[in-house]
């Protein structure tokens, strides 16, 4: 990794380690699993080989000292940010990281979306221009203040080279350089030319923590004007001249293909221009979006399903316990022996997800005998540029990419798919198409969040004290398909096992074992919103507490036990359970409070839910509180934004939300079946910060990842009933199952009462 | 051609009847900031006003607007309401992805220009037909009650303890 041999500066993490990586967990953790050392281009604080051509494309300011920083001889400071904002605020986190060192504040810079480049915008920790992980911040922390302080040398080297006095006598503030004892004064435009022609200076100082004037202060976001008065432009608000809309169908039954198509009543409705066929997918084009839908209504479709014709959720699910009990399991982690004693066993199970972004997938591609123009909202630029390539056959270099705000990523842009069918539609046809995926396309082709199985265990003594501890899981794995050249040792997926195979707490005797277990081709699989923690410290916490109960302990007091080699996470969750006030006065009958605690994504988090119960078995959250400890919190305000959100995220899939098969198609389609928290269902959020000097963790993926264990705990201290598969069962919640069969009963036709599925 | 007034001019709009509204402002039209989320009324991210009630333009026919006006988040600030959401939405800084938030905007004006001081029962009624995914609505609801009072919401929640080492 290019940053590993950059001398540690500033406040830590100067340069990024092995070691840090395997602390920084999810898509990270799964990327540095074997520790390979593979070289791969990574952002770079100084003037790289294709940055004047980048610059040069970028309006061809005055001043480009690398890749984020633009200074425009009107003394306009333009940042390239490198990572793709969907939401997470890391444009405005990237930008006081450049600001605070380059000596301007945030009113005085304009952000810009970073054109596909790996070499120039790569993330290290990943290895690609790829936004994900809650690898932003942890991956740039050090390089993009640095990146600051490069250019803020050089404008200061030019004033001070001008006036014939030392650079140290000089100062920055709001874009301008002082010399304060002959009063003179320069702003950024005027120094641009000069600092230009200066060479990059090996070494710079970065400021100490305490001398921040950014960093550290809850600062509003760079990008809410825009999102506020509408004019913030998201990939589906493109239009290019001459652009047409198509909107896309494409085989119902996962992997199916087209068999034929009647276009006769489609190209007879009024605005419909075009119909275009793939393989395995129909678009109907038009003037507008509204004559696309039409006609792609009135298409009348055959399809070949394919293999998958019969496939439901039942048989995958049944096949996973089956391979868990049959087929050879690959060993990701084993410390000790198992001593005799007290087993307990327990399984649990998770649920495929969709992402189900507010925005719904979309791509405008323009192809063109010479060229192609992208534009789309993506987590992977230069992953879009290589597709697009392949599919046109032009060179890279020929296919641009105009970046997007993403309405909500969640992981699901993290894919190519809709880019590379788009693309496909549009080589047919010589004007530039944006393709709109309906709600309906974008939940049914989602590549959902794969469903896990789990057979959790532990071998405890006579207090309940935990001796042993075991996990051996099946699923299918997402880095598999998606960068199967970081596989692990033994064909190890690192993400199926984090935050198991490295618990917070301290327990010397581990195993923890995979049995792979791929999903039928045409069900792709991928990463959703708090990947490898998400499904195991739903688990893992579930079962902490299931051991705490079994022994008779309260579940603060258990977990505390666990956590006193571990000082960070014992701190984030004593801060918690002392504001919620945790065993202070009573609760009322069916209301409980739910822990859950966890070290993910190099923060420590530690989240407790208040929930009620109703008799019929609905479940209301009255309060959360969330302690995080994620080191330097570089913006307060998006610290709490991204936890009360991210939560909420867990939440709302933990309460309602599956993926389910029914002769190999997704049957949900909408946001009626397929649902999200609302307003009136969210509860307070109180979120805590521990002030800390540790290297920064990642933040916007621990909300979700904390959430649903916190809820399924909070429920069973509610209600005595132990939910080990999500999403919540209210059938098994209610008090009384006749009247909630009546209430299923009087609700309508519907999915109805459903007893068949064990706790 | 149909004639409808949006943001106080009228536009003649080559649709036909049946077209919603929403695909009239952002396909023939170019407005942008009314989004598309679900096309069936379920997640409020397209929401405008139609004289002045907040309603969902997915579902709307053009032919079934007459001389009613419509008014898009583009033009709400032109409105006190309007004004004063948007304000409280920057201060509070609500967004983060934002592309539900031209709907929940323009529901939370049409609030509190009803309803001029809402409730938490009265903002659960308005604001739970719009969905965020990335489930901003503790903000949501600190601005509405910022807008609607004056009185700073924002960051009331974040308190930063120090550490403390293992007992």
């Amino acid at each position: 990794m290019k940053t590993l041999d950059r001398p540690a500066s500033g406040i830590g993490i100067g340069g990024i380690s092995r070691r840090a990586a395997l602390q920084a967990g999810g898509l990270a953790l799964a990327f540095t699993w074997l520790g390979t050392g593979k070289a791969f281009a990574a952002i770079n604080p100084r003037q790289q080989p294709g940055d004047a051509a980048a610059a040069l494309a970028d309006g061809n300011p005055a001043f480009a000292p690398n890749a984020f920083i633009r200074i425009d001889a009107d003394g306009g400071v333009r940042l390239v940010m490198p990572m793709a904002e969907m939401g997470q605020a890391i444009y405005t986190g990237s930008a006081m990281l450049l600001a605070e060192e380059l000596g301007v504040d945030l009113d005085q810079v304009r952000v810009e979306h970073s054109p596909a480049n790996e070499a120039l915008y790569g993330m290290p920790l990943l290895g690609g221009q790829i936004t994900g992980g809650s690898t932003s911040t942890r991956g740039t922390f050090g390089v993009l203040r640095e990146a600051g302080a490069v250019a803020r040398t050089l404008l200061v080297s030019a004033a001070a080279a001008q006036w014939k006095v030392d650079p140290a006598s000089c100062t920055v503030e709001r874009g301008v350089v002082s010399h304060a004892a002959s009063g003179r004064q320069l702003g950024f435009g005027a120094l641009a030319g000069a600092a230009a022609k200066l060479p990059m200076p090996a070494k710079v100082a970065l400021k100490e923590p305490k001398d921040f004037r950014l960093i550290g202060q809850p600062l509003r976001r760079v990008d809410s004007a825009g999102k506020v008065n509408g004019t913030a432009q998201f990939g589906i608000d493109v239009r290019v001249p001459g652009m047409k809309v198509a909107t896309v169908r494409a085989s119902p039954t996962l992997g199916g293909v087209l068999a034929s198509v009647d276009d006769k009543a489609a190209r007879a409705i009024p605005g419909v221009i075009d119909v275009l066929r793939i393989k395995d997918a129909v678009a109907v084009v038009g003037e507008h979006f509204w004559a696309a839908k039409r006609g792609l209504e009135a298409l009348k479709l055959k399809w070949t399903p394919g293999r998958n014709a019969t496939l439901t959720t039942q048989q995958l699910r049944a096949a996973l316990a089956d391979a868990l009990a049959k087929d050879k399991a690959i060993v990701g982690k084993e410390t000790g022996k198992r001593p005799e004693g007290t087993l307990v066993q327990a399984t649990y199970d998770l649920p495929m997800l969709a992402h189900a972004t507010m925005e719904p997938l979309n791509t405008t591609v323009h192809v063109r005998p010479d060229g192609c123009d992208v534009w789309v909202g993506t987590q992977v630029p230069a992953r879009c540029v290589g597709v697009a390539a392949k599919i046109t056959g032009l060179a890279e270099d020929k296919v641009v990419l105009h970046n997007q705000y993403l309405g909500g990523g969640f992981g699901r842009r993290l894919e190519t798919d809709s880019v590379e069918q788009a693309v496909a539609f549009a080589k047919q046809v010589p004007y530039p198409l944006k393709v709109v995926w309906t709600r309906e396309e974008d939940i049914r082709h989602d590549i959902v969040r794969p469903m896990y199985h789990d057979e959790i265990s532990a071998v405890v003594d006579g207090e309940g004290r935990i001796q042993w501890f075991g996990d051996r899981i099946s699923g299918g794995t997402v880095l598999g398909r998606w960068a199967p050249a970081f596989m692990g040792k033994d064909g190890m997926d690192g993400d199926l096992i984090e935050c198991v195979a490295e618990p917070c707490y301290d327990l010397p005797n581990l195993k923890v074992e995979w049995v792979r277990h791929d999903m039928p081709a045409g069900l792709n699989v991928g990463w959703w919103r708090g990947v490898g923690p998400t499904h195991n410290l739903f688990v893992m916490e579930s079962f902490i507490d299931e051991l705490a109960q079994r022994a008779k302990k309260d579940p603060v007091a258990y977990r505390r036990a666990m956590l006193q080699k571990n000082p960070r996470t014992l701190a984030v969750l004593d801060l918690a359970a002392s504001r919620i006030g945790w065993g202070q006065g009573s609760l009322p009958a069916r209301v409980g409070r739910g822990v859950a605690v966890g070290d993910a994504f190099g923060s420590r988090v530690c989240a407790i839910i208040e929930a009620e119960v109703s008799p019929q078995g609905e479940v209301r959250m009255r309060r959360a509180v969330v302690a995080v400890d994620c080191g330097i919190a570089v913006n307060a305000s998006s610290i709490e934004a991204q936890i009360q959100g991210g939560l909420l995220f867990g939440l709302s899939a933990a309460l309602y939300n599956e993926i389910t098969l029914r002769d190999g198609a997704i049957e949900q389609s909408n946001f009626h079946d397929y649902r999200t928290l609302r307003i009136n269902e969210a509860p307070a959020i109180e979120v805590h910060l521990v002030k800390s000097a540790e290297a920064p963790g990642g933040l916007g993926e621990v909300g979700t990842a904390i959430a649903a264990p916190a809820l399924a705990n909070a429920i069973f201290a509610a209600t005595g009933v132990r939910l080990r598969a999500l999403p919540v069962n209210r059938a098994l919640l209610a008090q009384d199952k006749e009247a909630l069969k009546k209430k299923v009963a009087d609700a309508g036709p519907g999915k109805g009462f459903d007893e068949g599925r064990s706790a | 051609m149909i004639d409808i007034n949006i943001n106080g001019q009228s536009v003649a709009i080559d649709a036909p009847d049946d077209m919603p509204l929403l695909w009239a402002l952002r396909d023939i039209v170019g407005l942008t900031g009314t989004k598309f989320g679900c096309g069936i009324a379920q997640c409020g991210a397209c929401t405008v006003h139609l004289d002045g009630q907040p309603v969902r333009s997915c579902v709307l026919p053009v032919g079934a607007i007459g001389k009613k006006a419509v008014t898009t988040i583009e033009a709400i600030e032109q409105t006190p309401a309007g004004k004063s959401i948007q304000k409280a939405w920057l201060d509070v800084d609500v967004v983060q992805c934002g592309y539900c938030q031209s709907g929940q905007i323009m529901s939370a004006a049409a609030l509190i220009q009803r309803t001029p001081n809402p409730s938490d029962a009265d903002i659960d009624l308005a604001m739970s037909g719009n969905v965020c995914r990335c489930c901003t609505y503790s903000r949501i609801r600190a601005a509405i009650k910022q807008a609607a009072t004056g009185k700073a919401e924002v960051m009331q929640s974040v308190a930063v303890m120090p550490a403390r080492s293992a007992s």
